[in-house]
């Protein structure tokens, strides 16, 4: 097979390149700093910082900086806000890279069977692809929690189930580009099965925008699973940025902290995965740096 | 021309096939759900005895097999009816038609404010692609995907109500202005401004940086160094010629956005209480009225699919070089 490793071999050192060319990006590599310290902050945070997200340990409305209160200031039940903050990233960023490798699982193998094989198949998928791509996602999303029940099960699933049409279509394009390539002729002249054609010559090949693609997704996901806590449509006894605000939000007027932290914790991870897909596409894709 | 007829008739025809299909989906959603719709109507009307539930099942059709429970199903949405809502006692259709207009003017407003003013910044920052302002867009619209709808709503309402108290923050009138149109007009629009900025703020990162992008590839093909070589004016080159081709990849995501612009307004009119689709869609969950869930469900389905329609159309009429109903 050494005449198919010449076009996975230019990939291998595509990717080293890619490498180089992402670390050389402040705002990606920026990015990537401050995402590690929210995974770091997410995982051991809590047992570090001691007080529970849930118990009420000081008078209710606290402000921020207040001398008697917590850093951040308390709730409307005199619960630790930094305590939610630091507490609250866990089941959103779960239900968010589970939905988000759900999204991409489901997508890659409906969009793949679809740009490879085209025809009827292409045909038929896309049309099975078109009826979820026209139901509003958060509606769909909450039919789904609302038939199912909460829980952290039923949010992935709700999720997923809206998000994996783009990725679908995705996939579908890039298969469909590099389908018809030299190097991919040549694998079905020698006699390639079409699954090795499909996951061992064409993927590596479609990886780079499907890569990029996902970190979009899991921003996505936060967003999603964040706006279903802040309806308070998620399980009720999980502490979440999204249900903090959600719960609070009455009190938001005269007591801004209560959402303003939460808030901020939720845009500031997300962006921080927004600044690594922006890397990822500039280091894949040299000439599209800037836009 | 009969081209053309031909093929916005096959569109119209994808159209509806694709509304079937997502009444179908939905469907077996109901029937997904755990529990026994018998049972939970008896419980609404406190009675539990077998007869009792026997006579429910009659009445609903519940007793019927499944394939004839989705002909009736279908049937009746084919005929505008979407059932009747468990919590008002009326036609689901008529409620959504009600509020229909709120989110109508709160999403269209968004769009048009967010399309307007991306293009604007897009077209500017493309033509000046080193300068600060470019690079402060990109960072802008990146911030703006990642920042929830609620939370730019919330923060909104913070800043302008509660440090500046200039505009009302809540619904969608006054009851002072009834029967003064102009009053009237007036004051839903100083209702419409949070609401409409809290949404199109989101939506205003996603075009300025697809316009921004568009544009930088458009302003690079042979044809406008074409045009820039035969002398025409720079002007004319950047807003006739180039950005007729840029506007391309934004009006496609208009029609792909659809869905996802009733999905933020949902979120805001719930922040703003503005009394639409959306906050019908939330407060129907905790109603747990199925029959207004699902129905809005299949209503939003449907305007998607409508707007997809139009973007369709919209090619049409930018780019001659594209066909109503040809592959693309």
């Amino acid at each position: 097979m050494t005449d198919l490793g010449i076009a996975v071999n230019s990939v291998e050192t595509g990717s080293r390149g890619a490498v180089r060319m992402f670390l050389r990006n402040k705002a990606a590599v920026f990015g990537l700093v401050i995402f590690t310290l929210i995974s770091l902050i997410t995982v051991f945070g809590p047992g570090l910082y001691g007080t529970s997200a849930r118990k009420m340990v000081a008078p209710p409305f606290l402000g921020p900086g207040d001398d008697l209160g917590p850093l951040l200031g308390t709730d409307y039940l005199g619960r630790d806000i930094l305590a939610g903050v630091i507490t609250g990233g866990r089941t959103t960023l779960l239900v968010a890279v589970v939905a988000a490798l759900m999204t991409m699982t489901f997508g890659l193998v409906i969009g793949s069977l679809a740009g490879y094989f085209g025809g009827w198949i292409d045909a038929l998928l896309m049309r099975f692809t078109e009826i979820f791509q026209v139901m509003p996602s958060l509606l769909f999303a909450l039919v789904v929690i609302f038939l199912l029940g909460p829980g952290t099960r039923n949010e992935t699933l709700a999720i997923g189930l809206t998000m994996w049409p783009a990725a679908a279509r995705l996939t579908r394009a890039e298969f469909l580009r590099w389908r018809e390539m030299e190097f991919v002729k040549a694998a079905r002249a020698i006699g390639c099965s079409d699954l090795r054609i499909m996951f061992r010559t064409i993927l590596p090949n479609a990886m780079p925008p499907l890569l990029t693609w996902t970190t979009l997704i899991v921003v996505t996901a936060i967003l999603f699973h964040a706006g279903l806590a802040f309806l308070g449509l998620v399980d009720i006894n999980s502490v979440s940025w999204g249900s903090m605000m959600g719960k609070n939000r009455g009190y938001a007027l005269t007591a801004w902290w209560t959402v303003a932290f939460p808030g901020a914790a939720i845009m500031i991870t997300g962006l921080s995965i927004a600044l690594i897909g922006d890397g990822l596409q500039d280091a894949f894709n040299p000439k599209l740096r800037g836009r | 021309m009969t081209a053309l007829a031909r093929g916005i008739g096959s569109r119209l025809g994808q159209a509806i096939g694709l509304l079937l299909a997502v009444v179908v989906v939905v469907f077996f959603l109901i029937q997904l759900a755990p529990g026994d719709a018998a049972l939970y109507l008896a419980g609404d009307q406190g009675v539990g005895d077998a007869e009792f539930l026997a006579q429910v099942r009659a009445d609903y059709g519940l007793d019927q097999p499944l394939l004839v429970q989705l002909g009736t199903y279908v049937g009746n949405v084919a005929q505008l009816n979407l059932g009747e809502s468990i919590y008002f006692n009326e036609p689901v259709l008529g409620l959504i038609v009600e509020r229909l207009f709120a989110t109508v003017l709160l999403a269209g407003t968004s769009l048009l404010f967010a399309v307007g003013l991306g293009v604007a910044i897009g077209v500017y920052t493309a033509r000046r692609p080193e300068s600060p302002m470019s690079s402060a867009a990109t960072v802008t619209s990146l911030v703006g995907f990642s920042t929830p709808v609620f939370y730019s709503a919330i923060m909104v309402i913070v800043l302008f109500a509660a440090k500046w108290s200039l505009l009302p923050v809540g619904g969608m009138e006054d009851v002072r202005y009834d029967g003064n149109w102009v009053g009237e007009t007036i004051d839903l629009l100083q209702h419409l401004i949070l609401p409409a900025l809290s949404l199109g703020i989101i939506y205003l990162a996603i075009y300025s940086r697809l316009a921004r992008a568009s544009m930088l590839e458009v302003l690079e093909s042979d044809y406008i160094r074409t045009a820039r070589a035969k002398g025409a004016h720079e002007r004319v080159v950047v807003y006739k010629h180039a950005l007729r081709n840029a506007i391309i990849p934004v009006v496609t995501t208009v029609g792909l956005q659809v869905g996802a612009l009733f999905s933020g307004a949902l979120l805001v009119e719930f922040v703003f209480g503005w009394p639409g689709i959306g906050r019908l869609a939330v407060n129907s969950i905790l109603r747990r009225d199925s029959p207004m869930l699902l129905g809005i469900m299949i209503f939003g389905s449907a305007m998607t699919i409508v707007a997809n329609l139009l973007t369709d159309l919209a090619y049409r009429l930018i780019d001659p070089r594209i066909r109503v109903g040809g592959s693309r």
